[in-house]
Formats: structure tokens, C-alpha cells, sequence
């Protein structure tokens, strides 16, 4: 399993890169989301992998940490998560703005 | 109220005037002007009170806890130096803000002046009160700053605005070496409180590090009072408005560099280097000033100049370092400043009333104003060291002390000759601005008739040249008991002998006065008839302008410099910026594992292998490098492919026991795909393939780089995780969280405690910066222009429209809705079941997975699918959405139960939690995170709403293309 989400993570992190380095904004922002997925994801994976221990407590009372996921990272990529639909927003109207004003959709503001 | 706080009271009294001015309406003159003088005369009040206990030679103290774990506190200390230099600044301070209140022209935006004026007074009131160096560099750079913004007052002269830089550059540049060397004095006394520095003269002067410090602590001291080689600021200064000149340049800002070396004086003074370093600046800018004052045509600049001569006079006094050279400076500063005011009130006066200041228009000024100009005769005969004139006192005793022996090198051998060299040229251009401006034939081209001023314009003068007078003729009892007491906080209890009086019998001094008396007005008969030439500058040094070496330095520094660099390092295209973070990141990623040997595998066992899994992220991967693939020439594709490979994600956080995330994940998903369909619309058309056979070769090179780099980034990050996940984990606050969620937390979702809870102050700013994003989208939005060909409506939409106009029996946007007719029923009536969902997840959030975000998204979600059922125009006619309000009162509520909190003597964001049992829902947990996680999710609705929304309404716009330069 961690081989299988670490290559998973390295698949998404390469692609996301790929397209950070082009040249039109939409494969930036397709690229953005592709790397938050992937940091998302490795943050997550920070906390080591467990499968079917969600961070719930059974009920009331002192909880064990060795019976479950560790939660800390997984509210930090909560946040995180959130934040990046608020980012990949602000990069979207940010490069439909740029569009309007330089009549171009390359990153550098003009066709070269 | 006890004295220390009476000195607190002091120091934020102009600071508060200037906010209340600040906001006074721009034409309240007399309001603003009122109010500064009531805060100029109740400080000076104050500091009068405090006298009793400053004479007893016990400073006031007051000392404020402000971060008591790093040892930083605000201190405040006033002994007998810093009473009589605050009793200046409020004393002189009242009467400029009386002078500027008739000075300043009612078109002026006059509160504006008065609130920088007190900003200022503020300022160097703390630099003079403070008991901490650090505060000291902080007062005194806000000095430099406040004192920018009275210079450049009058912004929209070009004169004002270079004058205001470079006294900024100057002086703040100054500054950051004091706050360096400050720094180092208080790594060697350990200690940056005043008392304790004062305390530790030896161990200072013993340092290996007192050179660094006393070069250092001069550049700032030499920089603000105008010493040369950094003089060149002050002449330029003088196109800031005349009482402004009248107040820094004679009592408060300039004076600051005096201060400072008089107040570590007992510290760093009475060594060489300190004699080497101050006593030859002191005596070139003595000189220089003086000589280079006799030749301005400028009536201000002549000011500026002899003011720059007195500063390097006291300068040098003070390099001098014996105890009686001391008090000498002390006492100059004090006469000089209240001479030296009224002089520049003066010379606003004539500016004011004539419409000039030009010494070679202005003449015979007597027989309009006789007032005025006798009282500037006295000012400027004090300023030439006449007898009975305060001026006359000091000057005396720095020509006795010029003739003293010090060091017994040749400097100092030399010193009575040059302290009477400059004596001359004192009293040359004290002449040449009397007679040039008050005798000779009546002026012929004024731009003014001039006559008197009114008559409280003139009071200030009137005021300051009686002080002149009764310091001047009986020394003893005015300043006598002051200039004791400030100079005991200088040297010391004992101090040495000195006589305040007029006549010492025939001393070497009285000899060097007569000499510079008749030599002065030799001189200037002498030159006469080349002034009256009318040559702008002094001969010989005229083409030694300081400020074109400071000119030439910005530029080289500021635009060549930064050109250069520029042009070689930088970039304006953002690939090759990306590309070389990207490969820092790897570079730095990879070397851990290059130069150390690191391995990947780790000791921890594998968690067993699922092939299920596997599945899932060979399409998990097949999307990604699908959308990668695609991005450019099927962008709708690539969204597909990019939700994909979120979905894959979201299943991800589910297999591994993170169900709160899959759920984020998997609603955000949705809104991001949403979003990006949105802005589909404004983008151009693809061009096609630009290579249509092959890409040349150069391109090829970048694309084949661009895909290694990539690689290398893919496989990096995929061993590092690996790495990661295969060693254990070591003890973190996750054990806290876990073990506390219940027991302090009152929920049994770990996650969503640790959000609300726990962490409630990072979600709290979390929110805020989500809060912010949407704030600025809806801004840019707002002045939107899409590119040219994206203005038309699409495709689509243009074929639909035009069969439906075609058609006799249907009108535009009917076969949308035709197609649209069943889905649009179903998605209105979700609209209850998604809002209903969102509740449920809201309430379970602090037990089960759930929560404040996810359930925000989720009503988002809810209010999405309206628009796109029904169309923007239907839904907003049947339901007002408010999106800014959710954000605001989500805002509010999160913010005011972290506050509720304080309420009960509890840090911001304690939150309680019970459990309530309710009839029918049964037992439901009741914490205060809940309400909390309310204002969470009313932010996300809001944000997430008014990104979507402000998209959706561009189609609705009527949108114009952007105006070309061809024409509108």
C-alpha cells in the first residue's frame, strides 16, 4: 500500500510540475491542483498509513492514539483542502483578468 | 496620578492630538490649531509638575511590562537633560503651532500639518523621555519619518518631495546604523535599559567592540544633525513650510543627534577615537556651515547653513570630552535652539509678508516692519555671540574651552584659531542677514507690499528674544538651576566649576570675542560688493556639492545597480522563474539523500497489499498524466481528467481512515469543477499546434527539460513519502489530541476538535484568509473586461438562439429550456434534501466525520445547483443569497464566541462543552465550538458563494471590450 500511494503521489507531484512549467495559465492552474492534490496527500501520509482506524473515538472518554489514525495531519490537509478551492478561485479570476488585460492567455503576459 | 504616569501622560498626549487632527474635517484651521496648542502648553504643564523631583537629581522613572519573557519592557526616564530638552520641544512646540496657525494659508489642508506636527512632537518626545535604547532607535525613527511628512508637506512642489526623500534616505539610513550600534552596546553591557548603560562606562570603553559602536552610534547621530559629510540634507529641507523649519531645525530634530551623543556622552566620550571621530566633524562642519552661510542669496538657507555651523560647534564641544566642554554643548543647544527659532519664524514672517526670501530682492525692510525687525536683529545679534544676548554666554565658553588644552595634539593646539575663524564668519552672516534685509534703499520688485505681521504671529518671536534677553542678563537666575541639573545627568553629581556671568574679567575668550567682532564686520565690508553681486553658493567649495554625490549614489545604487542586477539575474517571463524554483526545491529535496547515504525503505512493516488499491491509482495516475497530456488543447478534457484524479484522492483519504477528508475533499472536488467551468467560457480558442511540422529544436530542448525535471520531481517526492511511511512514527501532539478530544474537548471526532477546539485560532485565520480570497475575486470581478473575441456570446448559445428566433412559436433561451426541463425539476427539488444534508452534517461534525467546512461546501453546493438549473436571473428574482452577509456574520460569530470567552476570565477561544438532552432528538452535544463551527460554516457558504456567483454574473454583464489606445 505505501509504495502503491507513494508512486500515486509521485505520478500526481510529476504531472502537476510538467504543467507548472508551461506555458498557457490554464495548464498552470490544472497543474496547481494536481500539486495541492499531491501535497495534500503527503502531508497526509505524514501520519503513516492506517486503514480502517478513522480518528473517531469509540465514545465517551480517554482516547488510545495507537488504535487509530493520527489526526493531526488530516486537519491540517482539511484546512488545507478548503483553501485550495479558495486559491485555485483567486488563480482562476487572477488569469481571466490578466486575459482581458493583455489579450494573451501565456503566462508572461504576451505571446513569445 | 503619580509622576511616572504623568510622564506616560506626557508622551502620549501629542501622540493622541494627532489622531484626533487626523480626522478633522481639511479646512478646521482653528480647530486643529487650538488643539495642538492646548497639547503643547498641558505637556509643557507636565513636565513642569515633574520639576521638584528632577531637581532632587532623582529621575522619574516608569517602566510598563510589554513582553516580560523576552525581558522587553517600555521604559521611560527623565532626569535633568531630558526635562530640559522635552520642556524645548513642548515649549517651542506651543509657540510654533501658535506661529503656524496665522503662517499656514487656509488652502492649505492645515489639520493635516497640526497632526503631523504633534505625530512629530510625539516622536521626539520619546526619543528624549525614553529609558531604553531600542525605544530610543524606534522614537527616533519615526522622528526621520514624521519629519519626511513635514517636509514634503507641500507635496506637489518638487522641491518639497526631493527635500523630503533625502532627509529620509539621510537620516534613516543614520538610524539603522544607531540601531546596529545599539545593538552591540547592549550585547556588551547586557542590558539595553538606560541606567544600566550609563552604569557601565568602563566595561563599554574596555570593549573590543567600543570602535564598532562609537562609529556606528555616530554615523546615526552625525546623519541627523547634520554634521558633515552628511550636511547636504538640511539646506534642502528648507522647502518644507517655515514653522516646520523653525521646530526641527532649531529645537527638535536636528537637536536629536546632539541629544543622543550628549546622552551616551558619559559612556563613550573622553577616549581618543571619540576625540579623533567627533572633534575633526564638529570642526569642519563649524567652518564649513559658517563660511557657506555667508554666501546663500536664500534668506532660509543662510538659516540653514548657520544652523549646520552651531551643530558642528556643539559637536565639537562634545568630542572635546572634558566635563566643562560638556556642559558648554548642553548650554549652546539650549540658546541656539531658542535663537535660532525665532529667527526662522522671522524669516517666514518676511517670506509671508513680502513674497520672498531672496537676499538680493529684499532691502530696507525696516521702515515697513520696525517690529519684526528689531526683534530679528536682537535673535541674530544672539546668533553672533553679541554680548548681554544668550548667544554671547556659550560662545564664550567654547572659546574657553577651545583654548583649554585637551589632548595636546595638534587639532587641539590649533582649535582657538579656528574657534575664532568661525566666530568671524558668525558675525558676517549675522550682518549680511541684517543689513541685506532690514537697511539699505527701499525694495523695488517685491511681489508684496510689505507691512506687519499680525500681531500673535509675531508673539512667538516676541517671546523667544525675551529669553534671549533674560538668559543673556541674568544667567544665573533663569537658566542657571536648568543647565545645573541637565548637565548632573550628564557628568555626574559633581560638577565642575563654572560661572554663568557676563563678565569674567579679560580673559583669552573676551579677546577671541572682540577679534571675531571686528573681524566679522571687516570681512564682511570686505565682501560686500561681491554679494551684492549677486553669485548664488560660496566660492572655491561651490562645486563641492554634497548633494550630487548623494544624487549620483541613488542613482548608481537604486537604478543602475538594480538594472544591472536586474538584467542579469532576473527574469519578466514566468517559466524560467518556476523552472529555477522548481529544481532549487529538488536540488535541496534530493541532497539529504545524495550527501548523507539516506535510504528509502524504512524498518516499519508494510501495510498488507490490496490490489483493489493498486486499481484505483493506476487511474488515479492514468488522469493525471492524461490531464497533463491534455491540458492545452482539450481543456475540458483535462478538467474531467483533473476530477479524476481528485476523485481518486478523495477515495484515497477514505481507504486510509480519514473520512472527514474524503468528504472535503470529494464536495470541494465538486465546486472546483464548477468554478473552472465557469471560467472555460472567457478563455480564447485554442490556436492550433504553431509548429505544424516539428517544434524547432530549441523548443524541443525545453519541452525535453521541462519533462525531466518533472520526473525527477515525480520520483523525489515519491521516495521521500515512501521513506517517511516506512518509519515509525515518533511521539507527537497527536496524543494530546487524542487522549483530550472528549475529556476537554467534548466530541469524539478527533479531526473536527482539533479544528474548533484545539487549533480553533489557526481555523479562525483560515477562515479569514478564505474570507479575503473571496473578497478579492469579487473585486477583480468587478472591473472584469474579458478579451475581445470572448465577448460574444458562445456557440452554443448563438445557434440556439437564433432557431428560436427563427421559429415563429418560441423566443430566445426556450430550447435551453426544453433540454433542460426535467434535470432542472430534479436539481430544485434537491435544493431541500442538499440544505437538509448540510444541516445533518453540521450537527454531527464534532462526533462523526462532518463538520463546519464540509457542511458549508455542501449548502454552497445546494445554492450552486439552482444556478445552474434555473439560471442566474430565476434564482436570484426568487432567492436573495447575501453571500457577503454569511461571510460577515460567520465572521462575527466565530470571533465573538472565541471573545465569549473572555467573559469568564478564560484566553480567547476556551471553549465548554455539555451535553444537553433534549426531548425526541435525544442527547446532543452542546460546546461552544459548536457555535464556533456555526460561524466556520456560514464563512464557507459565504466565500465559496460569492466566488461562484461573481463568476456566474459575468455572463449576465454587459461587457465592453477594453478601451485601445486607437480610441474608445
Amino acid at each position: 500500500m505505501e509504495i502503491i500511494l507513494a508512486i500515486g503521489i509521485g505520478v500526481f507531484a510529476g504531472s502537476g510540475v510538467w504543467l507548472l512549467l508551461r506555458p498557457r495559465t490554464y495548464q498552470v492552474i490544472i497543474g496547481l491542483s494536481l500539486v495541492s492534490y499531491a501535497v495534500n496527500l503527503f502531508i497526509f501520509s505524514m501520519g503513516r498509513i492506517k486503514v480502517g482506524a478513522p480518528p473517531i473515538l469509540p465514545g465517551p472518554g480517554v482516547g488510545d492514539p495507537a488504535t487509530m489514525a493520527d489526526p493531526t495531519p488530516q486537519a491540517l490537509v482539511l484546512t488545507a483542502i478548503v483553501i485550495g478551492f479558495a486559491m485555485t478561485a483567486l488563480f482562476l479570476v487572477l488569469l481571466l483578468a490578466a486575459r482581458g488585460l493583455t489579450g494573451t492567455d501565456h503566462v508572461n503576459g504576451r505571446e513569445d | 496620578m503619580s509622576n511616572g504616569q504623568l510622564l506616560l501622560l506626557a508622551l502620549l498626549l501629542p501622540f493622541a492630538g494627532s489622531a484626533l487632527a487626523a480626522f478633522l474635517p481639511t479646512h478646521a484651521r482653528n480647530a486643529a490649531g487650538f488643539m495642538a496648542g492646548a497639547i503643547a502648553v498641558a505637556g509643557c504643564a507636565l513636565i513642569v509638575l515633574m520639576y521638584g523631583s528632577v531637581a532632587h537629581g532623582e529621575p522619574v522613572r516608569l517602566v510598563l511590562e510589554w513582553l516580560p519573557m523576552l525581558g522587553i519592557n517600555v521604559s521611560l526616564r527623565l532626569d535633568g537633560l531630558a526635562w530640559l530638552f522635552a520642556l524645548l520641544i513642548f515649549g517651542i512646540g506651543a509657540l510654533v503651532v501658535l506661529y503656524a496657525r496665522y503662517y499656514m494659508s487656509a488652502e492649505d489642508p492645515v489639520p493635516r500639518f497640526f497632526s503631523f506636527l504633534l505625530a512629530f512632537m510625539g516622536a521626539m518626545l520619546g526619543v528624549v523621555l525614553s529609558g531604553n535604547l531600542v525605544q530610543i532607535v524606534f522614537f527616533w525613527e519615526l522622528t526621520s519619518l514624521f519629519s519626511f511628512l513635514l517636509i514634503g508637506y507641500w507635496h506637489h512642489t518638487a522641491a518639497a518631495r526631493d527635500g523630503a526623500r533625502m532627509a529620509l534616505t539621510v537620516t534613516g539610513a543614520g538610524g539603522l546604523c544607531l540601531l546596529v550600534g545599539v545593538l552591540l552596546l547592549g550585547r556588551i553591557v547586557g542590558s539595553y535599559e538606560l541606567d544600566e548603560v550609563l552604569n557601565a562606562g568602563g566595561l563599554i570603553r574596555s570593549s573590543p567592540l567600543y570602535v564598532p559602536v562609537v562609529v556606528l552610534v555616530l554615523l546615526g547621530a552625525f546623519t541627523k544633525s547634520a554634521q558633515f559629510p552628511f550636511h547636504f540634507w538640511l539646506p534642502h529641507a528648507m522647502a518644507a513650510p517655515t514653522p516646520v523649519s523653525a521646530y526641527l531645525h532649531s529645537a527638535t530634530m536636528v537637536k536629536a543627534g546632539i541629544f543622543l551623543m550628549t546622552r551616551l556622552w558619559p559612556v563613550l566620550a573622553g577616549t581618543d577615537t571619540w576625540f579623533y571621530l567627533v572633534v575633526p566633524a564638529g570642526l569642519v562642519t563649524l567652518l564649513l556651515g559658517a563660511y557657506a552661510a555667508i554666501f546663500q542669496q536664500d534668506l532660509k538657507g543662510l538659516l540653514a547653513y548657520s544652523t549646520i555651523s552651531h551643530l558642528g560647534l556643539i559637536t565639537l564641544l562634545l568630542g572635546l570630552g572634558s566635563p566643562l566642554s560638556a556642559v558648554a554643548a548642553i548650554f549652546h543647544t539650549v540658546n541656539h535652539a531658542i535663537f535660532k527659532a525665532s529667527l526662522f519664524m522671522a524669516a517666514g514672517i518676511i517670506d509671508h509678508e513680502t513674497g520672498t526670501r531672496d537676499l538680493r530682492k529684499l532691502s530696507g525692510l525696516f521702515r515697513y516692519m520696525p517690529f519684526t525687525a528689531t526683534l530679528a536683529m536682537v535673535a541674530a545679534a544672539a546668533m553672533a555671540g553679541t554680548p548681554l544676548l544668550n548667544g554671547f554666554l556659550s560662545k564664550e565658553m567654547f572659546f574657553a574651552e577651545a583654548v583649554e588644552n585637551h589632548t595636546g595634539s595638534l587639532l587641539d593646539d590649533s582649535l582657538p584659531y579656528w574657534a575664532t575663524l568661525a566666530g568671524i564668519f558668525s558675525v558676517t552672516y549675522s550682518l549680511r542677514f541684517i543689513t541685506g534685509v532690514f537697511f539699505g534703499p527701499p525694495p523695488t520688485d517685491l511681489p508684496r507690499m510689505p507691512h506687519e505681521p499680525p500681531h500673535w504671529m509675531r508673539f512667538p518671536i516676541e517671546f523667544l528674544v525675551l529669553i534671549c534677553l533674560l538668559i543673556g542678563i541674568v544667567p544665573s537666575y533663569t537658566v542657571g538651576p536648568l543647565l545645573a541639573n541637565a548637565a548632573r545627568a550628564v557628568i555626574g553629581p559633581d560638577l565642575p566649576y563654572y560661572s554663568l556671568a557676563i563678565w569674567h574679567g579679560v580673559t583669552w575668550a573676551l579677546v577671541m570675542s572682540i577679534i571675531a567682532m571686528i573681524g566679522g564686520a571687516v570681512l564682511f565690508l570686505a565682501l560686500r560688493p561681491y554679494l551684492d553681486s549677486g553669485v548664488e553658493g560660496p566660492p572655491l567649495v561651490r562645486e563641492l556639492k554634497g548633494q550630487r554625490i548623494f544624487e549620483r549614489m541613488l542613482v548608481v545604487i537604486s537604478w543602475q545597480l538594480a538594472r544591472t542586477l536586474e538584467r542579469a539575474l532576473g527574469s519578466r517571463r514566468l517559466q524560467p522563474q518556476l523552472r529555477i524554483v522548481v529544481v532549487v526545491a529538488l536540488a535541496a529535496a534530493v541532497s539529504p539523500f545524495w550527501l548523507r547515504g539516506m535510504v528509502a525503505e524504512g524498518p516499519l512493516p508494510l501495510t498488507a497489499f490490496d490490489a483493489a488499491f493498486a486499481l484505483l491509482w493506476a487511474v488515479g495516475a492514468g488522469c493525471a498524466i492524461a490531464a497533463a497530456w491534455q491540458a492545452k488543447f482539450h481543456r475540458f478534457a483535462a478538467l474531467v481528467l483533473l476530477g479524476g484524479a481528485g476523485l481518486v484522492s478523495s477515495i484515497t483519504f477514505a481507504w486510509l481512515s480519514a473520512p472527514d477528508l474524503a468528504l472535503t475533499q470529494l464536495l470541494v472536488e465538486i465546486v472546483t469543477t464548477v468554478l473552472l467551468l465557469l471560467g472555460l467560457r472567457w478563455l480564447p480558442k485554442r490556436i492550433e499546434e504553431p509548429y505544424p511540422t516539428s517544434p524547432p529544436p530549441s523548443v524541443l530542448l525545453r519541452r525535453y527539460a521541462d519533462l525531466a525535471i518533472a520526473i525527477g520531481v515525480g520520483i523525489g517526492i515519491a521516495i521521500i513519502s515512501y521513506a517517511m511511511m516506512t518509519r515509525p512514527l515518533g511521539e507527537s501532539v497527536s496524543r494530546y489530541f487524542v487522549e483530550r478530544a472528549y475529556v476537554g474537548g467534548g466530541g469524539t471526532n478527533v479531526v473536527n476538535v482539533i479544528l474548533v477546539d484545539f487549533r480553533g485560532f489557526d481555523t479562525l485565520g483560515e477562515v479569514v484568509v478564505l474570507c479575503l480570497v473571496g473578497l478579492t475575486v469579487y473585486a477583480l470581478l468587478r472591473r472584469f473586461r474579458p478579451a475581445q473575441e470572448s465577448i460574444e456570446a458562445p456557440e452554443q448559445q448563438r445557434l440556439q438562439d437564433e432557431f428560436d428566433e427563427a421559429a415563429p412559436d418560441r423566443s430566445p433561451g426556450d430550447t435551453v429550456a426544453d433540454y433542460l426541463r426535467i434535470p432542472r425539476l430534479v436539481m430544485q427539488w434537491l435544493f431541500p434534501v442538499i440544505a437538509t444534508f448540510a444541516v445533518y452534517l453540521f450537527m454531527r461534525g464534532h462526533d462523526l466525520p462532518g463538520g463546519g467546512f464540509a457542511a458549508g461546501v455542501t449548502l454552497s453546493i445546494a445554492f450552486i445547483v439552482q444556478y445552474m438549473a434555473a439560471g442566474t436571473r430565476w434564482v436570484e428574482d426568487h432567492l436573495r443569497v447575501l453571500p457577503l452577509r454569511w461571510m460577515g456574520f460567520g465572521l462575527l460569530i466565530a470571533s465573538a464566541t472565541g471573545a465569549g470567552s473572555w467573559w469568564f476570565g478564560y484566553p480567547f477561544l476556551t471553549t465548554h462543552a455539555r451535553y444537553l438532552d433534549w426531548p425526541i432528538v435525544g442527547k446532543f452535544p452542546v460546546a461552544s465550538a459548536l457555535m464556533f463551527d456555526l460561524g466556520i460554516f456560514a464563512v464557507v457558504v459565504g466565500a465559496t458563494v460569492l466566488m461562484l456567483v461573481a463568476l456566474a454574473h459575468q455572463s449576465l454583464r454587459r461587457t465592453r471590450p477594453r478601451r485601445t489606445a486607437e480610441g474608445d
